[in-house]
C-alpha cells in the first residue's frame, strides 16, 4: 500500500501569536512550529495501516518554506519512510497550495491520500476538498475510523447526534479528525535513523493566486470582569445587568 | 495549566540542530502529555511513576548517550536536553534516568564484560529492568574512599558484607551497581535481585524527590559469581567516572526545574492582582523575575558549552563540578524566589514550584554537595586539597 500524508508547518498552539508589520501575516520571530495536530493523526494511521499490511510506503508531504524540513524530519523520526518538501518561501493560498500537491501527486499513483481535517492556523478546511476534485477522487473529511477492505476503504464520521459510514474505492482522499487514533511520539532512534531517510526538495509550480489576505488582527482584548456582590443579595442586580448591560437574557 | 514556554533569551536554539531541537520537542510533550498530570499527586503519595518505564525505553531515553546495544547514540548536548526536559517535569524523573543511564548502563558499558554488556544493556534500554547505583554507606557520604563493605574472594565467588543508604531505585532494581573493597581496592559488582544475602529496606519520610524510590541496601555474606565483577574499574576512579556521567546530567537538568519556576513564576506575576495591578508591575517582582531570567541564561551558556567540551572529548571533571554546582544552587534559590513571588500559591500542590524547590534540596546533595564541589574547585585553582 502506499500512502502519501500531507502535512503543513504550524506555529505551535502555544505560540503567543504576534501581527507582523504588514498587518497581513504573522510574525515569525520567536515562532515555535509544529506539524498540524490533526495531520498527526492521519500520519499515525498511515503509519498503522502500513504496520497491519506489513508492508508499504508512507510519504510525507508538505507545502511550505525550506524550514519546514524540521516537521518533515519530525515526520520521518516518528516512522514514515520519505519525504517531499514543495518549497514555498511566501504564504500560498488553498488553491496554490492544493495545485503544488496535486504537481506532486499526480504521478506518485498512491493508494490513500490522508490529510488532517483542516489546519490550525487557517482553519480553511479547503486543500484536501481542492485536490480531490482535481484528481477526480472521492474525499471525505473529519474521518474518526478507517478500515482498509480490499480495494475499497470504508470510514466512519461523527455527525450531528449520531455516526455515519461510508464506503469508496481506493484511491481516495481522507481527512482525518481527533479520535481517529493516538498519535505516537518520535523515538530517538526513529529520530536517528530519518537522518538517512531521502527528503525530496522540489520547486511548487507557480498558480496565480485567487485569494489575497487584506488584513490580521488579533481578538480584541478581554474587558475587566466586574463582581456585582456575593450571596443571594447579589442575584437581582446580576440579572439586571444581564438583562440591561449585557443585553443577554 | 497554561502550556510552558521555555526561556531563550539569547538565542541558544540558533546553535541547536534540527535533530536536537526534535528530541526535546518529543520529551517536552511527552513530559508535558504523560508526566505532569500525575506526578503532584505521586509526590504527594510519595510514589515513583513506574508506568513511564516503558515508554522511557520506547522513546530511547535510556542510555541515549551510549553506542550500541539498543541505545540511541545521541551527543552530548541532545542527552543534556533530554536531562532538562525531564527535570523541568520532576527531579525525581530526571534521577531515574541519571542513575538508569550515568550510574548503571555507564559502568557496564565502559567497565563491564562482552558477557555482562549483552545481559543486561539491552533489557535496562528498553526499561524491562531497572538499576541502581550503591556507593553511599550510612557512615561514608563525601568521603566514598573511607566506605566499610567489602568483598571477599572465594572459590568461584565473591563474598559481600556491609551497607549502603540514599540509594535511589534501590528496591525496585533488578540489578544493583555495588561498590566495595576488593583487597583494599575500590571495585565495582553487579549483584542481582533475589541474589541470597541481599536485601533492600524502604527509605521513608523524605520531604524532597519523593516520587523517586529511595533505599537501603544490605549485604550479609551474600555470595555473587566472579563473572559479576566489573573487571575494568580499579579504585575509586571507577565510581567517580560515573559520577561526572551524572553530574553532567544534573548540570542540565537543574536548568529544566529552574525553567518550570521561572514560567510559573512569570505567568502568576502577569495575571495576580494586588494593588490594583499585577505584581510584576512592582520592580522587587521584576527584580526577582530578572534574576531568574540572568542566572537561567547564564546555567544555560554553561551547560552548552560543557557539552562541546564533553564531545570533544576533553571535559574535565572540575570543569563538570563547576557546572553542577551552579546550575543546582541557582535552581534552588529560582525555586525558592518564585515559590517567594507565589505568595499562599507557593505553598501549595496547585503550582510546581514548590515541589521543584524540596526536589532540588536533594539534587543539591547529591552527586558530590555543593561544598564539595566548592573545594573540588579550591583544589583546582590552588593546588591545595582541603578535604581534609
Ligand atoms: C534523595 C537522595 C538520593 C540519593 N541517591 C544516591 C544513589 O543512588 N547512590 C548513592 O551512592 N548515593 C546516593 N545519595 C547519597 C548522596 O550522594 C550523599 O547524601 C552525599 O554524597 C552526601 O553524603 P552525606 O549525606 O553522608 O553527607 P555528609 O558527607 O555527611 O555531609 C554533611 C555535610 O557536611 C559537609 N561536608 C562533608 N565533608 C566536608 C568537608 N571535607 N569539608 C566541608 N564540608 C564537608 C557536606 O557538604 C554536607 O553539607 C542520595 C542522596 C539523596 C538525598
Amino acid at each position: 500500500m502506499k500512502i502519501a500524508v500531507c502535512l503543513k508547518r504550524v506555529p505551535d498552539t502555544a505560540t503567543r501569536v504576534r501581527i507582523g508589520g504588514d498587518g497581513k501575516s504573522i510574525d515569525p520571530a520567536d515562532v515555535q512550529y509544529i506539524i498540524s495536530p490533526y495531520d498527526e493523526f492521519a500520519l499515525e494511521e498511515a503509519l498503522l495501516i502500513r504496520e497491519k499490511a506489513g508492508e508499504g510506503e508512507v510519504t510525507v508531504i508538505t507545502v511550505g518554506p525550506e524550514a519546514a524540513s524540521k516537521e518533515v524530519r519530525t515526520a520521518l523520526g516518528i516512522g514514515a519512510d520519505a519525504g517531499v518538501i514543495i518549497q514555498a518561501e511566501v504564504a500560498l493560498d488553498p488553491r496554490q497550495i492544493a495545485c503544488a500537491l496535486v504537481g506532486v501527486l499526480k504521478d506518485r499513483g498512491d493508494d490513500l491520500i490522508l490529510f488532517g481535517r483542516q489546519s490550525v492556523d487557517s482553519q480553511g478546511a479547503q486543500v484536501a476538498a481542492l485536490v480531490a476534485r482535481e484528481m477526480s477522487l472521492p474525499f471525505v473529511n473529519d474521518i474518526i475510523s478507517l478500515e482498509i477492505d480490499g480495494a475499497k476503504v470504508r470510514v466512519g464520521r461523527d455527525t450531528d447526534g449520531g455516526r455515519e459510514v461510508i464506503e469508496c474505492p481506493l484511491p481516495a482522499i481522507l481527512g482525518c479528525d481527533k479520535g481517529l487514533n493516538d498519535p505516537r511520539y518520535p523515538s530517538l532512534k526513529g529520530i536517528m535513523a530519518a537522518r538517512k531517510k531521502p527528503v525530496e526538495t522540489v520547486e511548487a509550480q507557480p498558480v496565480e493566486a485567487s485569494l489575497e489576505t487584506i488584513e490580521l488582527s488579533l481578538p480584541p482584548a478581554r474587558p475587566e470582569g466586574k463582581i456585582v456582590g456575593e450571596g443571594p443579595d447579589a442575584v437581582s442586580e446580576l440579572v439586571r445587568l444581564l438583562r440591561e448591560e449585557a443585553k443577554v437574557i | 495549566m497554561e502550556r510552558f514556554e521555555s526561556l531563550d533569551f539569547y538565542r541558544i536554539d540558533d546553535l541547536l540542530t534540527e535533530e536536537q531541537k526534535m528530541v526535546r520537542q518529543m520529551v517536552r510533550e511527552f513530559v508535558d502529555e504523560q508526566v505532569l498530570p500525575d506526578i503532584e499527586q505521586h509526590f504527594m503519595d510519595g510514589t515513583f511513576p513506574s508506568e513511564i518505564v516503558p515508554t522511557l525505553g520506547d522513546l530511547g531515553l535510556l542510555g541515549a548517550n551510549l553506542e550500541g546495544y539498543e541505545c540511541a547514540g545521541l551527543d552530548s548536548l541532545a542527552y543534556g536536553l533530554i536531562m532538562q526536559e525531564l527535570e523541568r517535569g520532576d527531579s525525581g524523573l530526571r534521577s531515574f534516568v541519571s542513575v538508569q543511564s550515568g550510574l548503571v548502563m555507564y559502568p557496564i558499558h565502559r567497565f563491564g564484560s562482552q558477557d555482562q554488556k549483552n545481559r543486561f544493556l539491552p533489557q535496562l534500554a528498553k526499561g524491562s529492568i531497572i538499576g541502581c547505583f550503591g556507593l553511599t554507606e550510612p557512615d561514608y557520604g563525601s568521603d566514598p574512599s573511607g566506605m566499610i563493605t567489602n568483598a571477599v574472594a572465594d572459590g568461584d565467588s565473591y563474598i559481600l558484607n556491609g551497607n549502603k543508604m540514599w540509594i535511589t531505585n534501590g528496591c525496585v532494581a533488578d540489578v544493583a551497581v555495588v561498590w566495595a573493597k576488593l583487597d583494599g581496592r575500590i571495585r565495582g559488582f553487579l549483584v542481582e535481585k533475589g541474589t541470597p544475602g541481599y536485601s533492600t529496606t524502604l527509605q521513608e519520610g523524605k520531604f524532597s524527590l519523593r516520587a523517586s524510590v529511595t533505599s537501603e541496601l544490605h549485604f550479609q555474606d551474600c555470595r555473587i559469581p566472579k563473572a559479576n565483577i566489573l573487571a575494568d574499574a580499579d579504585g575509586l576512579g571507577g565510581p567517580l567516572s560515573c559520577l561526572t556521567q551524572a553530574r553532567y546530567g544534573i548540570a542540565w537538568g537543574a536548568i529544566g526545574s529552574a525553567m518550570a519556576c521561572f514560567d510559573c513564576a512569570k505567568k502568576y506575576a502577569l495575571s495576580r492582582i494586588q494593588f490594583g495591578k499585577p505584581i510584576g508591575s512592582f520592580q522587587l517582582v521584576q527584580a526577582k523575575l530578572a534574576e531568574m531570567a540572568s542566572e537561567i541564561t547564564k546555567g544555560q551558556l554553561l551547560a552548552l558549552r560543557l557539552s562541546q567540551l564533553k564531545d570533544a572529548g576533553t571535559m574535565t571533571a572540575q570543569q563538570v563540578s563547576l557546572s553542577k554546582r551552579n546550575n543546582v544552587y541557582w535552581a534552588l534559590e529560582i525555586a525558592r524566589s518564585a515559590r517567594d513571588l507565589l505568595g499562599a500559591s507557593g505553598v501549595t500542590h496547585e503550582y510546581p514550584v514548590g515541589r521543584h524547590m524540596l526536589n532540588l534540596e536533594s539534587v543539591k546533595t547529591y552527586e558530590g554537595t555543593h561544598d564539595i564541589h566548592t573545594l573540588i574547585l579550591g583544589h583546582e585553582i590552588t593546588g591545595i586539597p582541603a578535604y581534609k
